[in-house]
């Protein structure tokens, strides 16, 4: 195993970038900005290398944390830094490096203002995430999930559309709002286990009556990250305003912070109150499925309506988590993973056409086809990918998910499929909408078709999105140990704690 | 009784001001106005050799002057907090005074004594004791709020501080009077052993101590006492007010702590829900009324109303855990709060002090240091990770969840959301619109030092949290071992 600290370079090494913009990249010539550039991209490029190698180095029949790094931090009040992965979170992190490259290129030439602060803000902002993925201690994982706040609001605030100020403000308040409740609940959880290492938690026992509120924390805070509905009202105003690369981060992995949490926290340290409020999450995301899908059907601009398509697949991913069983929770994972592509693909196909026209309102476009043969392919590859064609990593979550949920509970399977059926709607309308009909506005004429830089961000999409729909297996073997690990917590926790109520009440 | 000379030593650092206070005096006297800076310079290094004496008393707990006057880790602790914000404020208040012509040699002097005053509140052992040190440090305030002699808005100010403060003196001493006659004492540990040991709790003695801690909550500028901190902090120069928001806070709190946890300790049934009340009070309207402000000293004098809400919560608990969130959270506090008036202090634009919230436009396009400076303060207060408030935020709540002060708790954090929409926005103004004056570049090499060292102070205490968290702990710890 790797005998270095592999996480904590990953982790870090985004920062080595900021310090070298800091210091070599002074004035506002071309040739800095050309090496502000650079230097970003070759960092995300390394940092990518060593999550690969994470990958590489990990274990995958070993259900465990792996490549654990553990030092005193604040050793006398019982909090650690303390990094690891497991089959849950190690593809997370790849999927935060590999989009990161893909996030500045797409940046490339669409940022002009103050652009040594935007890429800044994009390299804090990897730290932040991957250190998320891989924190094992409580005030560690805050630490990231709440710093990641910071560069986004920046990100949305001063590089965003027209509205961006309010869209700032209300994901950070929204976030801000749902995490200072959960920590609360982790400081209840420091206090009854004495430290904030998270495998310990894991393996403490909380009263049920505690576990109940200390899961409303944490569902206050994951729920909005998610974003499950009726909170999910920040998301469409974020994504709309955010630069493209902003959009594909907050998609890409910001929304699977929440699902994460949802399988680190909530079910194995709470498993009592995960049974008691999974018909919650059903209804919760039953309703974001559906409802999310109409809303998608009616708009007008082409961001809004992808957003409202992450609410719907992002209820997917909630629903298979709280089956609790393997195929469910494993699809979850896989579907989290192939949504961070997928959608952050969409993201920037939008992206292309926005940088050409800078209007996203779909009516504007049409006939696209004619002028952007590339394009049209590469829209009409993710658009069938977002619903979930056979062969596309689409498929597989939403398959597994289905199947997962179908064993615990039929109706909730058959709603969520009309979800399906729906995205399928409005994703063809969308593309229907950009890329055919007649191409007679002078102005979307005059638009050119991708260019080299604009293909290499797709082409390696393109590739991972088609991997994971032929080949689901080298990511599902990666995770089923460790999903088998946190059912079987669950449930033996759960059943000790049954068998310790039926022992009161056959005392009584 | 025998007239022994009492020990001394644990004194040192107040003797030590108190003479140099002096020495300084006369060498102003003597040199004239000109002679302000070299005064200034010396008062720095007085403050700071009192603190490394302060440091260099140990541990252990020390009772002397015939039980008027305590020394322990606690008091060390908070000395040391109190020294070095001082020193901090002088650095602050010397290109400003140059600047408006009030560069006056008693300037540091005053601070000087204000500063003793405060490091015999943190030491008081008996409410005589209390009062000296209390009135010591009032009046020298009342002076330097009030030194802008030619400005209408200081003079008000430091009227309006005299009034309020003498009323709020007046009700102290009146709550002392009433536990000296219920009690029959005025020594805090003769108080303490009287409650030790069971007596009973007459109303008239609860009586006192709400007087009395309605006059210290006026110290800390705590609602619902707290009106006169905007108008004061407004109308006061900003260096004034700059040392206003942290070294009278730190000691006050400390006295308040020292006051509800030693003579009081065994009465917490008493004065907890005094204090819930308060803080409660205190989050709610710092949070609130603050949103509404366009002045950026009233904002922070808002802004701090807010956190002495939060560092009550920790002492509300009563238990030395919230003592300890108490002291982290002061120590992160005078940190930002310092910093974040430097930043203030440096906000002018040909010569003429910006004070309007709206002035803060697109600094970071004219002034990008200066405005990633500000944005870790207000970060660092609405308590983000990684910046330093978060950890002071952490403390208090973790003691406040162990004493199962839920709604507290509740409100805390909820409040701290509203109060992040206030620091945002000044993160908004200054990112997010466009710029609408060009504000100077930062010419005073103390205030760049000042600059430096706070923010990342604030940006990089999370790298190395333990010694402030270890020496907090050890100074609770001392509080509840005596």
């Amino acid at each position: 195993m790797a005998s270095w600290p592999i996480l904590s370079f990953a982790t870090f090494l985004p920062l080595v970038g900021v310090a070298l913009i800091l210091l070599f990249c002074r004035g506002n010539t071309p040739d800095v900005l050309r090496n502000v550039r650079f230097i970003s991209l070759w960092t995300t490029l390394v940092t990518f290398v060593l999550t690969l190698l994470v990958w590489a180095n990990f274990d995958p029949r070993n259900p465990g944390y792996q490549m654990v790094e553990k030092a005193g931090w604040i050793p006398e009040f019982g909090i650690n830094y303390h990094m690891g992965v497991d089959g849950i979170s190690v593809l997370f992190v790849v999927l935060a490096g590999f989009l990161m490259p893909l996030c500045i290129l797409a940046s490339w030439e669409s940022v002009q203002v103050r652009l040594k602060e935007y890429m800044i803000a994009f390299l804090a902002l990897e730290t932040l995430m991957i250190g998320m993925f891989c924190a094992l201690d409580f005030v560690l994982f805050y630490m990231f999930f709440e710093g990641v706040l910071i560069p986004m609001f920046l990100i949305i605030g001063i590089w965003g559309g027209p509205r961006r100020v309010y869209a700032a403000f209300k994901f950070f308040l929204y976030t801000l709002l749902g995490s200072v409740l959960m920590l609360l609940a982790i400081l209840a959880m420091y206090y009854v286990a004495g430290t904030t290492d998270i495998p310990t938690i894991t393996a403490t026992q909380f009263p049920r009556n505690m576990q109940l509120w200390l899961w409303l924390a944490f569902f206050a805070s994951f729920a909005v990250k998610v974003p499950m509905w009726p909170v999910h009202t920040w998301l469409p105003d974020a994504h709309v305003e955010a630069p493209t690369a902003g959009s594909v981060i907050l998609a890409g992995v910001l929304l699977k912070m929440g699902g994460y949490g949802f399988l680190r926290f909530n079910i194995p340290i709470l498993p009592e109150a995960t049974e008691y409020f999974a018909p919650l999450i059903y209804t919760l995301s039953v309703v974001a499925v559906i409802y999310t899908s109409l809303v998608a059907l009616a708009q007008e601009d082409m961001k809004k309506l992808i957003a409202y398509s992450s609410v719907a697949h992002m209820g997917f991913v909630t629903i298979g988590m709280f089956a609790l069983n393997q195929q469910g929770i494993e699809g979850s994972v896989f579907q989290m993973l192939s949504h961070g592509v997928v959608s952050g693909a969409l993201f920037l196909c939008v992206g292309v056409v926005y940088d050409r026209l800078h209007t996203r309102e779909i009516a504007r476009y049409g006939g696209l086809v004619k002028n952007m043969p590339k394009y049209a392919v590469v829209f009409l590859f993710m658009t069938m990918a977002s619903v979930g064609l056979p062969g596309t990593a689409g498929f597989v979550g939403e398959f597994l998910v289905l199947m997962g949920v179908f064993r615990d509970n039929t109706w909730v399977a058959a709603l969520a499929a009309t979800g399906m059926v729906l995205g399928a709607a409005y994703a063809l309308w969308l593309y229907r909408r950009v890329v055919y009909g007649k191409l007679t506005k002078p102005d979307v004429k005059a638009m050119f078709d991708m260019t080299p830089r604009e293909i290499a961000v797709f082409v390696p999409l393109i590739a991972v999105v088609l991997w994971m729909g032929v080949y689901p297996s080298s990511f599902l073997n990666v995770t089923s140990a460790s999903v088998e690990q946190l059912i079987q917590t669950y449930q033996t926790k759960l059943a000790a704690s049954h068998a310790a109520s039926g022992v009161s009440v056959a005392a009584r | 009784m025998t007239a022994v000379f009492p020990d001394i030593w644990p004194a040192l650092p107040e003797i030590f001001l108190a003479l140099s206070g002096v020495a300084l005096l006369m060498l102003g006297v003597f040199r004239g106005d000109g002679f302000t800076r070299p005064v200034s310079y010396l008062s720095i290094v007085c403050m700071l050799l009192a603190a490394i004496l302060a440091m260099g008393y140990g541990s252990g707990r020390v009772v002397t002057f015939n039980g008027m006057f305590v020394m322990d880790a606690f008091g060390v602790f908070m000395k040391v907090l109190v020294l070095v914000s001082a020193a901090f404020a002088v650095i602050l208040g010397l290109g400003f005074n140059e600047r408006e012509q009030m560069s006056r040699f008693e300037f540091p002097v005053l601070m000087i004594f204000a500063t003793l005053g405060m490091l015999m509140m943190v030491s008081a052992n008996d409410f005589i004791s209390l009062y000296v040190g209390l009135e010591t440090q009032s009046l020298a305030l009342y002076v330097i709020a009030a030194f802008r002699r030619d400005s209408g808005k200081s003079s008000e100010a430091g009227l309006k501080y005299f009034v309020l403060g003498s009323l709020s003196s007046g009700m102290l001493l009146y709550g002392a009077s009433l536990v000296y006659g219920f009690a029959g004492t005025t020594s805090f540990d003769k108080v303490a052993a009287l409650f030790a040991g069971g007596a009973h709790v007459s109303p008239g003695l609860v009586i006192g101590l709400v007087f009395v801690m309605a006059g210290l909550a006026f110290k800390v500028s705590a609602a619902p006492f707290h009106m006169w901190t905007p108008d004061v902090y407004e109308g006061a120069p900003t260096p004034v007010t700059a040392f206003f928001a942290a070294a009278p806070k730190v000691a006050a709190i400390a006295l308040l702590t020292r006051v509800v946890m030693e003579p009081f300790g065994h009465l917490a049934a008493q004065w907890h829900q005094v204090l819930v009340a308060t803080a409660i009070l205190s989050m709610v309207i710092g949070s609130f009324v603050a949103i509404m402000q366009t002045n950026i000293k009233r904002l922070m004098a808002y802004s701090s109303i807010g956190h002495v809400g939060y560092a009550l919560v920790g002492l509300t608990t009563g238990t030395q855990d919230g003592v300890r969130g108490v002291l982290i959270y002061m120590a992160l506090y005078i940190a930002m709060n310092i910093g974040a008036f430097a930043v203030i202090l440096s906000m002018k634009a040909k010569g003429q002090m910006l004070e309007e919230i709206k002035d803060f436009s697109g600094l970071s396009k004219t002034n990008p240091m200066l405005a990633a400076t500000m944005a870790i303060f207000m970060f660092s207060m609405a308590g983000i990770p990684p910046m330093a408030g978060f950890f002071g935020k952490l403390y208090v709540f973790l003691a406040a969840v162990a004493a199962q002060e839920y709604t507290l708790a509740v409100v805390g954090v909820l409040t701290s959301v509203v109060g992040a929409f206030y620091y945002l926005r000044i993160i908004k103004i200054m990112y997010f619109d466009e710029p609408a004056v060009v504000v100077d570049k930062v010419d005073d090499d103390g205030m760049t030092g000042v600059l430096v060292l706070t923010s990342l102070f604030t940006l990089l205490f999370f790298v190395a949290p333990a010694p402030i968290l270890n020496g907090a702990a050890a100074a609770a710890a001392a509080l509840f071992a005596g």
